[in-house]
Parts: structure tokens; sequence; C-alpha cells
């Protein structure tokens, strides 16, 4: 026992916490199981560990250790390589895939989420050690509620007003609303589709978002959010059964169609709100114009 | 390369509209190209697109 030990297992722990806090797993069903669970909380740990052990070396003057900081960076961009892996090989197996840009921001979620855990850590042990345990706690406390706000990103309902709208068939053309989404020849499939199917219009709310949900990632997140909470109306061998989001050209709004178990107007409307913006989706166009006009 | 749409079957109850150079199935009804194309949409996976009441395509997407 040396004068450090309880400064680091108090990061360690408040740290692991922190992880096992932001590994919630929820209707989007990811991680879904108990390996690829403890997998994260060991990783976790791991970051935790890094982040308190940097303060003693840096207090007792081996200023050398602070590089295993980066050969933690390099581990924990592996940990996007590996999610970014599993989740395509899992993807080709959906019948609603996830997309890549999805996919994407999953894996960036959780390189970045590792290093909340050594900041977290980081912060904990400096604060135990500067004042004492209470402060070790305060401070672990309050990192903890920024990493909770760090996490959290916005909701597709923040840009977009969402609309449903029954879909509907012109000759071979299906629509919803205004929106062309594919043509369907058979009048038993368009009969399913009439069955099944729902239409949903998002008016995006300004400019920029008009370029966010015009991003084919985005889209495809939308689907793939619907089609796992509410079921999709679909198998292989049926590709005429397909959810689609096109876009209308005039003004931007997005017509998604879907084809869910379970028809349930408001619920899927309350889905669509909760898909995340993907980070890689957005669009600030109007920022450039600001700063041109010198604002 | 990876083909990404190809049409894999023309169904028509009017032979002076099928292309020339693909697989054409030609019917004498309209209940008998519905009863192909629904057959031939399941057995070659791709989607069944109508371009008039004559003619369907099967279309890989």
């Amino acid at each position: 026992m040396t004068e450090y030990t309880y400064p680091i297992v108090l990061g360690i722990i408040i740290g692991t916490l922190t992880r096992l806090y932001m590994l919630r797993t929820d209707y989007r069903q990811y991680p879904t199981y108990l390996h690829g669970k403890i997998i994260h909380i060991a990783l976790g740990f791991i970051a935790a560990g890094l982040g308190t052990l940097a303060v003693p070396s840096i207090m007792e003057e081996n200023f050398t250790a602070v590089t295993f900081l980066t050969i933690a960076a390099s581990q924990f961009r592996e940990v996007r390589n590996m999610e970014r892996n599993t989740l395509s090989e899992m993807d080709s197996s959906e019948l609603v895939p996830r997309g890549r840009t999805y996919i994407e921001g999953i894996a960036i979620a959780f390189e970045s989420r590792n290093y909340l855990v050594i900041f977290t850590s980081l912060l904990t042990t400096l604060a135990y050690l500067l004042s004492n345990i209470w402060g070790g706690i305060i401070v672990g406390a309050i990192a903890f509620f920024i990493s909770k706000a760090l996490m959290a990103g916005g909701k597709l309902s923040d840009i977009v007003d969402v609309e449903f709208i029954e879909p509907r068939f012109e000759g071979a053309g299906l629509y919803v609303d205004n929106i062309y989404i594919m043509n369907i020849g058979l009048p038993e499939r368009k009969k399913e589709i009439l069955r099944y199917g729902m239409g949903f219009i998002l008016k995006p709310k300004n400019f920029d978002s008009r370029s966010t949900i015009a991003n084919l990632g985005q889209r495809q997140a939308i689907l793939h959010d619907v089609s796992t909470a509410l079921g999709v109306y679909r198998d292989s061998g049926t590709p005429a059964l397909v959810p689609l989001a096109k876009r209308d050209l005039d003004d931007g709004r997005v017509g998604v169609f879907v084809l869910p178990q379970e028809r349930d107007e408001k619920r899927a409307i309350e889905i669509i709100g909760k898909v995340p913006i993907l980070e890689n989706a957005v669009r600030l166009p109007t920022k450039r114009k600001r700063k041109e006009e010198g604002k | 390369m990876d083909l990404q749409k190809f049409i894999l079957a023309v169904i028509t109850t009017n032979p002076k509209k099928a292309p020339v150079a693909s697989t054409v199935f030609h019917c004498d009804s309209k209940e008998e190209m519905d009863a192909i194309t629904t057959n031939l949409e399941a057995i070659l996976d791709g989607i069944a697109h109508a371009l008039s009441d004559e003619i369907y395509i099967i279309v890989k997407h």
C-alpha cells in the first residue's frame, strides 16, 4: 500500500462506472450480447487504469510514463476498427441494414467513450491527491455528468417535423405525398404494400437540416431504426418489399416509406424523432454564409 | 464488375413491345402475366416493375 493506492482505486472505480453507464442497451439492441458487453467493460477498465496512473507518475516526476497515454490512443483506435468490422460483417445479414454512415457513427462513439473514461479517471485521481477523498468523489461526479452530456448527441426531432401520410399508388408508381418512392408491378405486391406500408414526411426545420436529412446514410439509419423497433414485413426473396426514403428535390423534404409489422402511427413518429443525428451527416451551409457576411 | 441494375426477364402480352436480346415470356392474358411474374420475382430475387399494362420487367437491384 502506498499513498497512491486509494486515489488509484477511486479513479478506476469511477472511470469504470462511467463506462458502464455509457454502455446502455436500448431498443437499437447494440451491443446485444453479454460477450460484447464484457469486451467494452474490460476496455473501459483499462482506460480508467491508464487515466488514473498518469497522475501519480507525474507526481513522482516520472514524466516519460505519460507516453503510455499515446499507446492508449492507438489501442482505442483499434476499438473503433473492431467495432466497424464487426458491425459491417453483421450488416450483410440484416433485413434492413444500418448503412456505413451509421456504423461509422457507432464506431466513433465507442472510441470517444473510452477517452471520456480516461479523462474522468484522471480528474478524479488528481482531485483526490490534491485534496481528499470527497474532493475526488465530487470531481468524479462532475466529470461523470459532463461525460453524460457529451455522449448524448442530437435527435432527429430537433431538426425535422414528422408527419404521417398514407402511401398511395398512381399506376405502378408508389408515392408518399408527392414523393415518388418506387415502381411496383404486381397487383398482389401493391395490396401487401398498401396493407402494411406506412409513409412519413420529414419536413426540415431549416436550411442546414435539409442537407443533413438528404444524406443517404442518415436516411438508411432512419429506416433501420424504425424497422428494428417496429419489426419489418420483409424476407429474403421478397426484394419488392423494401423500406425506402426518397427526397423531394424542390424543397428538401424526405418521404420515408416503411413496412412495419406493427402499424402504430404514434410510436413510429416517436421512433423517427429519436433517431440519432449522425455526426458524419451534419452539414452547416448557413455557417459559411454568415462568415462571408462578416457576422 | 458487379452489375447493379439488370433486366433479368421481360413478361409481356404484346410481342411487338418486347425488347430484343433479353429473356422474354409471352403471355396470352393479364392474369397469366401476373402469375408468371409472381413466380419469376420469387425465383430470380428481383423486383417486378410495370412499364405499362402490357409489359413487366424483372430487375435485379
